[in-house]
Order: structure tokens, then C-alpha cells, then sequence
């Protein structure tokens, strides 16, 4: 309560506890290829927040209405390590919210090239589940998850893969021995602005999440179009609060895209 | 949304459906249809119907999920098995859970939850039958339920999609529009404070087409906000 209240206090003088400004990022790492299990993975931290995302290609059937698309499924899980507020058994509507949010940014953006994920039209596709993982909640959940992911998407390899033949059962992907690189084309950018009072903030901490009045959350791409927005948190926002917060996320988002460009390069 | 497919939507500049561009379905609001809650609605844009019951303020049980200081809002969306083409399983899923969450979020920041400490007021939304932007049917119902129910509002909440099919901004999108569009966006707000309350979209558009896309849907959320009140004094006419 207290910090809250000092978190508050501060914001409504123009300052932030930890000192930054208030279009500025905690130190931003971003680790790719952290689990080598995976096809593709990312560790991402804001500050104290840290997450895991990581990326497995299993052989799937495409769904009746995609018959020669690859499929993608994104999940997400507050594993109770990472906060006293999350608890076992299956995702909340917070997780499950942040999942979906996520997924449309990947999706909408058109980032994978689906269409190339086809093993045998109308039989066989890749199936890539994106499994986001917290592994600490210091604020800002969603942006993190959603780099995470992201990069996870960039770094990720597509595996041979030795069809079951006539009469077999069971098609047999050799993991760790890979085709091609996964064919991804953009890299769409979440960038969640807060708002408090007439503040407006990006990356708030845990502590400014419990004042904040509302959120927007913006995916944008490299050209700076818009494909997935979300409005979060318990208050209104005003009308005009929309265009200032686009154009904030938009000036972050080819910012955070700098540093996504460099942690994927180094992987090549 | 946005799978490429041959479906056309819009034919000699008009929409599958006949309408213009701009152009809401028909609309049909009637409250007080659920006689046994404390305030209901129903809400039809086409084909597209939703139910929606308020319940309380209401002592929450069990105790321990009370809180002192204010009342709480629980909001469920819910799809019938028979609202859409391919049955739906019965019960939530990781959809209806979100939609649940933002249906919320939506009409939370209007009530004055403070007043009931203690205290629950839960609304239930049901979509009988599913043709496209049920989650803005079920808004618009569920704000005519609570007021209604005679819960004390700052404003009602009005909600509507918009999107982008085939390089056109459209309101209202049907079924077909909402599966083969480009873009999609619902949403909610306050007409008469002129806030904004839910706003959700997935699709890419540049900031061009968005501001024209976010213009389109308050003037529509206007509309459907008249459209409330107008369905509110009726009901209250009759008795």
C-alpha cells in the first residue's frame, strides 16, 4: 500500500521511483535462444520482470478452414514462482487475456508465413505452440511476454521431419536436426501505455500498475501501421487520450524493434 | 479475420447483407424480458441476439471473496451450444473468458460499485444466436439490464464493431464479415461523457484508417445510445 501511494504521489509530481523519464524503458534485455530444447526461444527482461518464451513445431492437422496454413497457438503461463498473487492450476482471465492479446499481434501482423508451413496440403502442417512462461512480475507483463514471443518466433528453426510411411504410425520430427529457418517476415512491436491522472506513461513497474487508471496496448509493425490494440485497467480513457498514446507507442515501438533487430542478429 | 479466401463482401458497392457501408443492421432492444432478475435486456443487431440479466446488488457469497471497501462486478459472456454454425461445446473457453474480462472492464467504470460494499452485482450474457460483433450485442444489452435493475449509472454504455473489409471501413459487421475481413474492431463507451470504456482490435490498419475507423464507431455508438434510451423509455411507458 505504502508504495503504491508513494508511486502515485510521484507520478503526480512527474517523477517515477526509479528515476526515469516517462517515455523510458527499465534496462531492456533480451536473450535469444535460451532453451535449447526448443526450436526457438527468447528470455526477455524489463527490470526485475523476467519471462521465457519458447517455440515447438510438432507435426499437426491443419485446421477444415485453413486447409494449407500452418497453425499457431499461443499460450500463457503466471506460474506461481513468479508472484505471490499467482496461483496453480489453470490460466485466469488475466493470463488467458494476455495470451490472446498476444496472439493477435503475432497473427494480424502476418510475422509467419504460414502458408510455407505445409508438410502435405490439406494433411499435414506445422503446428508452432509459442509457450510464454513468467518467471518473475515486476509490471508490464503483456510487452515483455509479447517480445519474448516474438524474438522466440525470429530465432526459431524448422526441424526435418521423416513422414510415417504406408501402414506406419507416427510421423517422426528429428529434433535438433533442422530444414530451414522459420519464414518470418515482420516483427510486429506491443507497446502498453498507462495512464494516471493525465500522466502518461510507458513500461510502468508493479507499483504503477496498482495506480494506474487504464491502459492501451498497441501492436505496431515496421511501417508503423496498427494491428492489435487491447484497452485494459478499471477506468475510462478519454477520447483524446487515444491519439497521444498511439503516437507514444509508435515512437517506442521502433525503439524496442532496435534492440529485437540486434538480439536476432546475433543469433545468425 | 484475415484469412485470404475468394469470398467476396462487397458486391456492386454494397455489402453481402445489402447494406451501405456505414449502415447498421436492424436493431431490436426490448428490456425487462427475464422477469425472475432484477433487470434485463435483449439486444438484436440481424442476426445477431444476445440476452443479458442483472442480478443485485446482492450479498457475495462465499464471505471471503468480499470486499469492505466497495462492491464488485462479475460479468459472464456466454455462447449457446446452437448460436453458431458448428456447435459450440457448452461452458467457457479461453474466448468467452476474455470477452467476459473486457465486457467488464467495460461497463465497470460506469456503476458506482463504491456505494455496495460487500456486495456483488452480477450480470449474465447470454448469445442465443451469433452472426457477428456478439460481444457488443451483449454490452449493449447487458448496460440496458443493469439500468434496469435499477443500478445507480453515470452513463450507459454503448458499444459497436467496425472494420475493414476488402479496403472499405464498415460498421456493423456481420458474421461473414467479421470471419473474412481484414480488420476487426469493437468498442465500448460512454456517449455522454464522451469516454471511452473498451476498445479492442485485431487486423492491421494504418493511423489513417484508424482514426477514420474510431470516428465511424462513436458516431455509431451515438446512434445505439439514443437507440438505448429510447428502448429504456419505453419500457417504463407501458408500466
Amino acid at each position: 500500500m505504502m508504495e503504491e501511494k508513494y508511486a502515485l504521489e510521484l507520478i503526480m509530481k512527474g517523477m517515477r521511483a526509479d528515476g526515469r523519464k516517462f517515455d523510458e524503458f527499465r534496462p531492456i534485455e533480451i536473450i535469444p535462444n535460451i532453451i535449447k530444447k526448443a526450436e526457438g526461444s527468447a528470455q526477455v527482461r524489463f527490470g526485475d520482470t523476467e519471462i521465457i518464451a519458447g517455440v515447438k513445431l510438432n507435426v499437426g492437422t491443419p485446421f477444415a478452414d485453413t486447409p494449407n496454413e500452418g497453425i499457431l497457438i499461443v499460450n500463457a503461463e503466471f506460474t506461481p514462482l513468479a508472484s505471490p498473487d499467482f496461483e496453480s492450476g489453470p490460466p485466469g482471465e488475466d493470463a488467458i487475456e494476455l495470451a490472446r492479446v498476444t496472439d493477435r499481434g503475432i497473427r494480424e501482423s502476418h510475422m509467419v508465413e504460414v502458408e510455407k508451413l505445409v508438410i502435405k496440403p490439406a494433411e499435414k502442417v506445422w503446428a508452432m505452440f509459442v509457450d510464454i512462461h513468467m518467471i518473475n512480475h515486476q509490471g508490464n507483463l503483456l510487452d515483455a511476454a509479447s517480445l519474448a514471443a516474438v524474438t522466440a518466433l525470429h530465432t526459431t528453426k524448422v526441424p526435418k521431419v521423416e513422414l510415417a510411411k504406408e501402414g506406419e504410425k507416427g510421423d517422426k520430427v528429428l529434433r535438433g536436426d533442422f530444414e530451414k529457418d522459420l519464414p518470418v517476415v515482420h516483427m510486429p512491436i506491443n507497446i502498453t501505455i498507462g495512464k494516471v491522472g493525465d500522466k502518461l506513461l510507458v513500461d510502468p513497474d508493479l507499483e504503477e500498475e496498482m495506480v494506474l487508471d487504464a491502459k492501451l496496448s498497441i501492436a505496431v509493425l515496421e511501417d508503423n501501421t496498427i494491428c492489435a490494440l487491447q484497452k485494459e485497467g478499471r477506468k475510462e480513457l478519454e477520447l483524446d487520450d487515444i491519439d497521444k498514446m498511439i503516437e507514444l507507442a509508435m515512437r517506442k515501438a521502433a525503439e524496442m524493434r532496435e534492440l529485437v533487430k540486434k538480439a536476432v542478429a546475433s543469433t545468425k | 479475420m484475415g484469412h485470404k479466401s475468394d469470398v467476396k463482401l462487397i458486391v456492386d458497392g454494397k455489402r453481402t447483407d445489402g447494406r451501405e457501408f456505414d449502415q447498421l443492421r436492424e436493431v431490436e432492444m426490448k428490456v425487462d424480458v427475464v422477469n425472475r432478475a432484477n433487470g434485463s435486456a435483449m439486444v438484436r443487431f440481424g442476426n445477431t441476439v444476445a440476452v443479458a440479466a442483472a442480478y443485485g446488488p446482492r450479498e457475495l457469497f462465499p464471505k471471503f471473496m468480499q470486499e469492505p471497501q466497495t462492491g464488485i462486478l462479475r460479468v459472464r459472456y456466454n455462447m449457446a451450444p446452437f448460436s453458431v454454425d458448428d456447435r459450440k461445446a457448452p461452458g467457457h473457453d479461453r474466448r468467452s473468458t476474455e470477452i467476459s474480462k473486457v465486457a467488464r472492464l467495460a461497463l465497470e467504470p460506469g456503476l458506482f460499485l463504491e456505494d455496495f460494499p460487500k456486495a456483488t452485482i452480477d450480470v449474465f450474457i447470454e448469445v442465443i444466436q451469433a452472426d457477428g460483433s456478439t460481444r457488443v450485442t451483449g454490452i449493449n444489452a447487458a448496460s440496458l439490464a443493469l439500468a434496469d435493475a435499477g443500478v445507480p449509472m453515470r452513463d450507459l454504455v454503448a458499444a459497436c464493431s467496425v472494420g475493414k473489409i476488402e479496403g472499405k471501413l464498415v460498421a456493423d459487421l456481420n458474421g461473414l464479415e467479421d470471419n473474412f475481413g481484414e480488420t476487426d474492431m469493437a468498442i465500448a463507451m460512454q456517449p455522454g461523457k464522451k469516454k471511452l470504456t473498451l476498445m479492442q482490435m485485431d487486423g492491421i490498419v494504418t493511423k489513417q484508417e484508424f482514426d477514420d475507423l474510431f470516428k465511424l464507431a462513436t458516431e455509431n455508438c451515438s446512434k445505439i445510445y439514443e437507440m438505448q434510451k429510447k428502448a429504456l423509455k419505453e419500457t417504463y411507458r407501458r408500466v
